[in-house]
């Protein structure tokens, strides 16, 4: 993994301070999360101290600091499919999975992010998990979601 | 396209892009139709290809339609274009037969598709899906179908810099440029000055379409006159207003006008460097403005010495990391330069001293959009457009709880009223009207009274409404204001930066009182009715420190939800805080949940899921609910499968 984050620093040589953020967020695309080796590395390069970094990081919502799990699941909490329950949704997702949003579970199975806005506002309440959507979803719909997903991960 | 033997790229460069007339040569002209589809002797089936049209499901739609054309018709082609309009038509597809008008086919999911091009192959159309025709009334005619333009959604609407959206692939450069694209750019770069440019667009009225309202032209000359080596043009892409999709829509459908836009935009203001400023999270979006920014460079349209002209331009796409208040500009412009996304004070503005110092321009998608039309068809066509200050036309993504949603673009002028009833067809399942969201998380409610306003900058500004990104949300009588009220006020005060003090104070205090109000308190006594009025009338005096302390525009308008609902729907925030009661039954806190014995089954589904353990039983026995234990999260009443939970 460590050469990795090497040859990706190694596109952004000139080191300049406005290369910092496109800079994370290859460094998120290769690897699901910003590391602490990764974030000494990119201070050395940028010539910033680590909590600047780390300070610029956490700012933004985009990045993360621990893995997603290997289902990650993005609910959609913009105003349609707010109003349409995407409250009840998000709750019972918390309760069956027991993380909060942005966290992993302990066995690394399950991640998920709230986001606003997907996009498929008709639809809603969307989920996404892992590229695929679900449409119109209801609460009472979750524990056999989630544990057909469990399934997945299993096989 | 198949039949096409030129080299098409050195062909249309030549015979299309740098043609000093209108009128190309027959031979070309068969060639564009070809690369059009029009007058095709086999048939073609268009798909539409937005991010709505994913997720309603156009992926396995478009693999079945590629399977049943290589086991029935294989001379068809499938061609992916953008979004039409409705989105609760996704997926959304339309057939051309040789000789035939095209025919327009709503929610054709998958299994639809076998049963559908049967029939449509065989001249036998279904009914039910069928949405309308385009085309001619001559021959290729069908009987008995109506015309897409008499549609209710489209007939109310005038789409100009939507018109390209839906009709060609937006992954195709020459299908743009055989629709006349690039042409207005290589035009303007050849015949006039950069002065001349800002002065056409100045002429023509055009307004910043993301709130303020500022004349575009006037912003351009701003940054031109300031002597400087290097300038920017910043397109500001980056909508992350829940329920905000038009934007997207237009990347998604349309690349390459807004790259056109952008382009001349570019030389008016003398900038050889352009940044689209992108959302986080729209990848299909990313993709397909990435492939029309390398086809437009293989094309010589964008680079070094841009057709001989001198004119050298360079476009990036840089991905926000996800931060609302990055929508301000400056914010916008610390975080491109690497810095955490926090406002500064103005003056100076940007077109002064923007990114790195350098004069820049900062205008939005929409903005950029009108720019080839207008110096296409000059000023006086734009001016005819629209009211009297405000010109042109208005996008709207229409969401929410009416029948039709989807991205509309209206004429300025056009009533709020028209959307609302005849674009969006009303509201659905029969409920009643209660407001419009108009403008995102800091915008305004337009209640009933205010239905006629219109769509003018003016107008909406008497009203204290403004329209922000276009997002227009209808609310119905089946939800609780004061809970969106709520909702509003959470994702504001996530998204408040903490640099200066009354935004970030003030959304947590507004944040905290609201909750209380929808909050179950474990005792009721009239001391904490107090607490909540007195918490409610000290949020109107945060809300006017907050409006006049804020240091950005995120801070001033953050209140807006709040003041507008209280103006008028103050009788619900007086139910929730004195009756404890909540109309819409929304608000968890204030309901109690009873379980029906006649219906539990006792799965124990919902005692298990309990989080503080309120429900009590035997298995396969039914269940019941402590009132005194419950604390209103509503999870049992979510999972039941037997709607046994009931409300009281």
């Amino acid at each position: 993994m460590a050469n990795t984050i090497d040859s990706i620093l190694g596109k952004y040589k000139s080191g300049r301070r406005e290369e910092l953020i496109p800079l994370l967020q290859e460094i998120q695309e290769e690897h699901g999360m910003i590391s602490e080796e990764a974030i000494v590395k990119v201070g050395a390069l940028i010539g910033l101290s680590t909590t600047k970094i780390y300070g610029l990081a956490t700012f933004y919502d985009q990045f993360r600091f621990s893995p997603t799990g290997k289902v990650h699941l993005r609910i959609c909490n913009g105003t349609t499919c707010y109003i349409n329950g995407a409250q009840s949704i998000i709750k019972i997702i918390k309760e069956e999975l027991g993380i909060d949003p942005g966290e992993t579970t302990r066995d690394g199975s399950f991640s998920f992010d709230v986001v606003t806005c997907m996009g498929g506002c008709s639809n809603g309440p969307i989920i996404c998990s892992n590229g695929e959507y679900y449409t119109y979803m209801r609460p009472e719909q979750i524990p056999s979601l989630i544990s057909s997903l469990k399934l997945t991960i299993d096989n | 396209m198949k039949e096409i033997s030129v080299d098409i790229k050195s062909y249309l460069v030549e015979n299309v892009l740098l043609c000093p007339t209108d009128n190309f040569a027959p031979e070309t002209e068969k060639i564009l139709r070809q690369i059009k589809r029009e007058k095709n002797n086999t048939p073609v089936i268009f798909l539409s290809s937005g991010t709505s049209s994913i997720i309603a499901g156009s992926e396995k739609t478009y693999s079945a339609i590629q399977s049943y054309i290589s086991d029935n018709r294989n001379d068809t082609e499938l061609v992916k274009v953008g979004c039409t309009g409705p989105a609760n038509f996704e997926p959304f597809l339309c057939v051309q037969l040789p000789g035939k008008n095209k025919l327009f086919f709503r929610n054709i999911t998958e299994e639809k598709v076998e049963l559908l091009l049967n029939s449509v192959f065989h001249n036998d159309i279904h009914e039910d899906d069928i949405v309308g025709q385009t085309g001619t009334k001559e021959f290729g005619m069908w009987q008995g179908i109506r015309f897409m333009d008499e549609l209710p959604f489209f007939a109310h609407q005038k789409r100009v810099i939507l018109s390209n959206c839906g009709c060609y692939d937006p992954e195709s450069i020459e299908e743009y440029i055989a629709r006349g694209g690039y042409r207005t750019f290589i035009k303007t770069i050849g015949n006039y000055t950069f002065e001349e440019v800002c002065n056409i667009i100045e002429k023509s009225g055009l307004r910043g379409r993301s709130g303020g309202g500022f004349l575009t032209g006037r912003k351009w000359k701003e940054a031109l006159n300031t002597p400087s080596v290097s300038r920017y043009l910043i397109c500001n892409a980056k909508e992350s207003d829940p329920g905000a999709f038009t934007d997207r829509t237009i990347l998604e459908s349309d690349p390459h006008r807004l790259l056109e836009g952008i382009a001349i935009s570019s030389y008016a203001i003398g900038a050889s460097n352009a940044i689209i400023y992108m959302r986080s999270g729209s990848d299909h979006a990313r993709k397909r403005l990435c492939k029309a920014i390398d086809m437009a460079r293989e094309y010589g349209l964008i680079g070094h010495n841009i057709f001989s002209s001198g004119f050298s331009l360079d476009v990036i796409v840089r991905i926000e990391p996800g931060a609302f208040v990055c929508g301000e500009e400056t914010a916008l412009i610390s975080s491109l330069e690497g810095k955490r996304g926090m406002p500064q004070l103005k003056p100076p503005y940007p077109t002064t001293s923007g990114l790195f110092g350098k004069p820049t321009v900062i205008n939005n998608v929409e903005t950029l959009m009108n720019v080839p039309l207008i110096m296409q068809n000059g000023p006086e066509w734009f001016r005819s457009i629209g009211t009297e200050n405000s010109k042109g036309t208005k996008v709207f993504a229409v969401t929410g709880k009416s029948r039709y949603s989807g991205v509309v673009e209206v004429e300025m002028g056009t009533s709020v009223r028209t959307i609302l009833e005849k674009i969006a067809d009303g509201i659905k399942e029969g409920n009643g009207f209660k407001a419009i969201q108009l403008g995102g998380a800091s915008g305004s409610f337009i209640t009933e009274a205010n239905l006629d306003v219109q769509v003018d900058f003016e107008a909406m500004k008497e009203k204290t409404l403004g329209m922000g990104a276009g997002g227009f949300v209808v609310i119905d009588d089946s939800i609780c204001m004061v809970d969106l009220v709520r909702y509003y006020m959470d994702f504001i005060h996530n998204e408040s930066c903490g640099k200066c003090i009354p935004c970030r104070e003030g959304t947590s205090r507004m944040q905290e009182i609201l909750e209380g109000v929808i909050r179950k308190p474990s005792s009721e006594d009239s001391g904490t009715t107090l607490e909540r009025f007195k918490g409610v009338m000290q949020l109107e005096s945060i809300a006017s420190v907050m409006k006049d302390t804020s240091l950005c525009g995120l801070g001033q308008t953050a209140p807006n939800p709040f003041l507008s609902a209280m103006k008028d729907y103050r009788e619900e925030f007086e139910e929730h805080i004195f009756d404890r009661k909540c109309r819409a039954n929304i608000c968890r806190g204030l309901r109690t949940f009873v379980i029906d014995v006649d219906k539990c089954t006792g799965c124990t589904a919902c005692a298990s899921k309990c989080p503080v353990n309120a429900i009590y039983g035997t298995r396969l026995q039914p269940f019941f609910i402590v009132e005194e234990k419950c604390i209103g999260c509503g999870i049992c009443y979510d999972i039941c499968k037997f709607s046994a939970i009931e409300v009281k």
